[in-house]
């Protein structure tokens, strides 16, 4: 299990995930670093990946969509904002319309991703932070996961008790 | 309760939460109850504004308040925090499909190199 930590802090809304993986840090690099390999992993199985502008530089424009199961369409933005190769970089990341134009009333999240060297494997921190309760479930509501919609419908079981 | 009304309180929740003040007054009040003369003073604004405040969380259903004698206690409501928490679980998901994608694409590389014999 390459998951090493999860930390949920919900006064900050953030989300941080510690993993460890079986290769050094310039090699997991590159999985971020290369678009191919990049939407191997970047969307659900169910909603793949495909980057149309990769620039990963400070600055950077990333552009990508995820394709659903019924040819819909999720359109995303990145703003690279530093990058230190191969340790760490950090980058907005936000909804866009077909065209790739940012969509101003959806939120953006702040990421920071960092990998160090142990001995020949990495470990990897990725911490997302969202401004508000209710830019993080815009987010779940845009069906960036399957089935985020149990967030919500467990809310209004609780309310409704 | 109807669809619309579950709707309206869970617009409710997360408006009250999307404060920073509220946001601050709710951490104090799940510690502990407080009365909102108390609260209002950690605050450099107004009494109402916190009492205004303190209102727009009660109607969340994130606190309860009480009162005793001339004062109003607040008490924050630990489950309906617990629902927010429940959302960044949500995201997590997201975030265990990535993590275990990143590891098979790098052992599939591995074995690769494996089975050419380097």
């Amino acid at each position: 299990m390459p998951v090493t930590d999860v930390q949920h802090d919900v006064d900050n809304l953030t989300l941080t995930i510690t993993a460890e993986f079986a290769a050094p840090a310039e090699r997991v690099w590159q999985v971020y670093a290369d678009p191919r390999q990049l939407e191997r992993v970047w969307g659900p199985p169910s909603h793949p990946a495909t980057f149309v502008d990769h620039d990963l530089r400070p600055g950077g424009r990333v552009t990508y969509y995820m394709t659903g199961p019924e040819g819909e369409k999720y359109c995303g933005w990145w703003e690279v904002k530093t990058v230190d190769e191969p340790r760490e970089f950090t980058f907005e990341d936000g909804f866009a319309d077909e065209d790739f134009n940012p969509l101003p009333d959806m939120p953006v999240s702040h990421n920071t991703y960092t990998f160090s060297d142990i001995d020949g494997r990495t470990r990897a921190t990725f911490v997302g932070r969202y401004a508000s309760a209710e830019a993080l479930q815009k987010v779940l509501d845009m069906g960036i996961i399957e089935g985020a919609t149990s967030a919500i419908n467990q809310i209004d079981e609780l309310l409704a008790a | 309760m109807d669809d619309s009304e579950a709707e309206d309180r869970a617009d409710a929740l997360f408006h009250a939460l999307a404060d920073r003040t509220r946001r601050d007054i709710l951490r104090r009040v799940l510690v502990g109850e407080h009365s909102v003369t108390a609260l209002a003073a950690k605050y450099e604004m107004s009494f109402a504004a916190v009492q205004k405040h303190v209102a727009v969380l009660e109607r969340a259903g994130l606190v309860t308040k009480r009162r005793s004698g001339r004062e109003h206690l607040a008490t924050g409501e630990v489950e309906a925090v617990r629902s927010v928490a429940s959302m960044l679980g949500e995201l997590e998901e997201v975030w265990r499909g990535r993590v275990a994608r990143i590891d098979e694409l790098l052992a599939t590389e591995e074995k690769a190199r494996i089975d050419k014999g380097e």
